[in-house]
């Protein structure tokens, strides 16, 4: 690897090891300062890597300036202290001072990361805040490519962080895993989260491809860390990760070189993953220990149906009964539209038409995209007529571009 | 441990009480709740006033009330955890409802779900 | 919006005559008809199914066996659901598939206790 692109690649790897370490070793009060070092390691390398040559173990060498800056800190802090509030025991002092050690061993950093996970998605936290945080301190983000992933700018992001920040300290949040009687409870919270930042990437406005793909497979890593550990094992986790690894395996079918969506149906099946498809289908099976029901089990069991392109009434049947169960757990518009889908396919159109008319959904242009596909072949001219209320709502490009297509087809 | 239905079957949903007669009601019901919930085995529960109940029958039939001719109707329920009927049944006897001459509490056991209604 | 409590009523005594596909094809009624509901955001709470027995607990201390018998239908189970009104709720109530084995749906609305 060439010099200019080790540095962006070990700062995406190490600079959220070294962050979550120095977090938790000065608490979030020093989160900045946790921040400003970790920044300033990689300053050092791009200072004098190019003078003096990659180090052989590039790592070990970060690692190291890492600890040093940290030790500065902390000898710092204490004489700062010590000077400050003079009268205190001294002796106390003297045996908290000698530990300047900072520990960057493989273990201590896994834990680190998990408690920082714990932290950030705390409830006390607004989940856009978690995002933004989970961006920047789990997954090791620029600033600017945070912003890029909202279509924002620097200072925006800026402000959201700041802002994120002062709440963990005012809350005094703990960087610690919960009790094991809270774990699933909390649990959820850092598995919403997760699925919000792959969404992000899924579903992002950006056209950026790259960072869509790298937000996914950066809420992927972290889920794969919670399923690796013992205590966050649970089943729910292992069904995230099974929804994620089935709706990746689509990543390169799904948006073509012009950054343009790709329909399901039209599809090249070629590029779809399967080895990420055989991965979500590794831990839905891990998922199905239990009795927990949650949604990505059921998200990831319909994420699993769609890995197979064939029509069968078998498959429309299952994925039927998923978004019933689905929609009892949590309602959502796309959900109670496609369960209208899976019906329509599974029942007939005849009572999809009476069900779709029931869900007064009249903003939504999928609604009525819908509704445009249960009347093709049944009664072209109300199609027609929905398809085009459709291309009124719809607000992109790619959106009309689908419904047009659809109207074409009619004639 | 199940989960039971704890059912309050009023034999006049017509019968008008008291202010003061409803006061002591409530105040008896939140009492025998709290007993339960004390065990931790309250699960929840919900009131359903008499007026304006409908009963819809095959082909969209709707009449009035619970069973047009028939006054008996149910006032509310709650859903409890107990070993056994027999540890739900002593929960239904403490029901202040059946101060009331005719009332009765039915108690059925909950089934798992298991698709079918 | 304001919940409303279904009771389902049925003659019980029809119920160990039907064949597994006639109960399977009864279950997907149940499922679609949920997930119905669910998709216009109204279920508040699936409810549940009563197993048959049941014991009635009388004013005068007596317990008898058996579920509460009203004329010929006792209570099968029950479900909550949100609605405008009376009307609209009545108008779910009537997708309910308890009248294809010609039971009833009793509609009440919730006071919070």
């Amino acid at each position: 690897m060439q010099q200019q692109e080790l540095i962006p690649h070990l700062f995406r790897t190490e600079y959220r090891k070294i962050i979550a370490v120095l977090c938790k070793r000065f608490g979030f009060d020093e989160i900045e300062t946790a921040e400003d070092i970790a920044s300033d390691t990689f300053m050092t390398a791009a200072q004098i890597w190019p003078l003096q040559g990659i180090p052989q173990n590039p790592i070990a060498w970060l690692y190291a300036v890492a600890k040093n800056k940290a030790k500065n800190f902390l000898q710092r802090q204490a004489t700062f202290h010590n000077k400050v509030v003079p009268d205190t025991a001294t002796t106390e002092n003297a045996s908290t001072v000698t530990d300047y050690e900072i520990d960057l061993s493989p273990k201590n950093i896994n834990d680190s990361q998990l408690q920082m996970m714990f932290a950030i998605c705390h409830p006390a936290i607004a989940p856009e805040s978690q995002i933004g945080l989970s961006l920047r301190i789990l997954c090791g983000f620029g600033i600017e490519e945070i912003a890029d992933a909202f279509l924002t700018n620097k200072e925006t992001i800026n402000k959201r962080l700041y802002r994120a920040k002062e709440k963990l300290r005012e809350e005094n949040i703990p960087i610690a895993l919960p009790d094991r009687a809270a774990i699933d409870e909390r649990l959820a919270t850092v598995l919403a989260t997760i699925y919000l930042l792959f969404n992000e990437g899924y579903y992002s406005i950006t056209n950026n491809k790259t960072l869509r793909k790298e937000l996914c497979f950066e809420a992927m890593r972290l889920c794969y860390m919670l399923v690796e550990n013992k205590f966050t094992n649970k089943p729910a986790a292992n069904a995230l990760l099974s929804l994620m690894c089935f709706h990746a395996s689509r990543f390169e079918a799904r948006i073509n070189k012009n950054g343009d969506l790709v329909l399901y149906e039209e599809q090249d099946t070629s590029l779809w993953d399967a080895d990420l498809i055989s991965k979500g289908g590794y831990f839905l099976n891990c998922s199905a220990s239990g009795n927990q029901l949650s949604r990505y089990h059921l998200e990831a069991a319909i994420a699993y149906w769609n890995t197979r392109k064939d029509d069968t009434h078998e498959k429309w049947e299952a994925i039927l009964q998923l978004y019933n169960q689905l929609l009892q757990i949590e309602y959502s518009p796309i959900a109670a539209l496609n369960r209208t889908y899976a019906l329509s396919k599974a029942n007939g159109k005849q009572e999809a038409i009476i069900e779709a008319e029931k869900l007064n959904l009249s903003g939504n242009h999928f609604y009525f995209t819908l509704l445009g596909e249960l009347y093709t072949g049944i009664d072209n001219g109300k199609a027609r007529l929905h398809f085009e209320k459709a291309l009124t709502l719809a607000k992109t490009i790619t959106d009309k571009q689908v419904i047009q297509k659809k109207i074409e087809r009619l004639s | 441990m199940d989960d039971y239905m704890l059912i309050f079957r009023h034999e006049d949903g017509n019968k008008v009480a008291s202010p003061e007669q409803i006061q002591i009601w409530m105040k008896q019901t939140m009492d025998w709740i709290a007993g339960i919930s004390a065990k931790g085995k309250f699960i929840g529960g919900n009131g359903l006033p008499f007026e304006g109940s409908q009963v819809v029958w095959s082909h969209g039939v709707v009449t009035d009330g619970p069973f047009g001719e028939i006054k008996e109707t149910i006032g509310g329920y709650i859903m409890v955890k107990a070993g056994s009927f027999d540890e739900a049944v002593e929960f239904a006897k403490g029901c202040p409802i059946l101060q009331g001459e005719g009332n009765s509490v039915e108690v059925r056991k909950i089934a798992k779900h298991d698709g079918v209604h | 919006m304001k919940d409303y409590l279904l009771v389902y009523r049925t003659d019980y005594s029809f119920l160990p005559n039907r064949t597994p596909e006639e109960m399977q094809a009864m279950s997907k009624r149940w499922m679609d008809w949920f997930g119905s509901i669910a998709a216009q955001n109204k279920l508040t709470d699936r409810g549940n199914r009563l197993d048959f027995s049941g014991k009635v607990v009388r004013n005068d201390n007596t317990v008898t066996n058996g579920p509460y018998a009203e004329i010929k239908e006792s209570i099968g189970g029950y479900s909550v659901i949100k609605a405008e009104s009376y009307e609209a709720a009545v108008e779910i109530a009537k997708g309910c598939p308890v009248f294809k084995v010609g039971g009833n749906v009793e509609v009440r609305e919730i006071a919070a206790m």
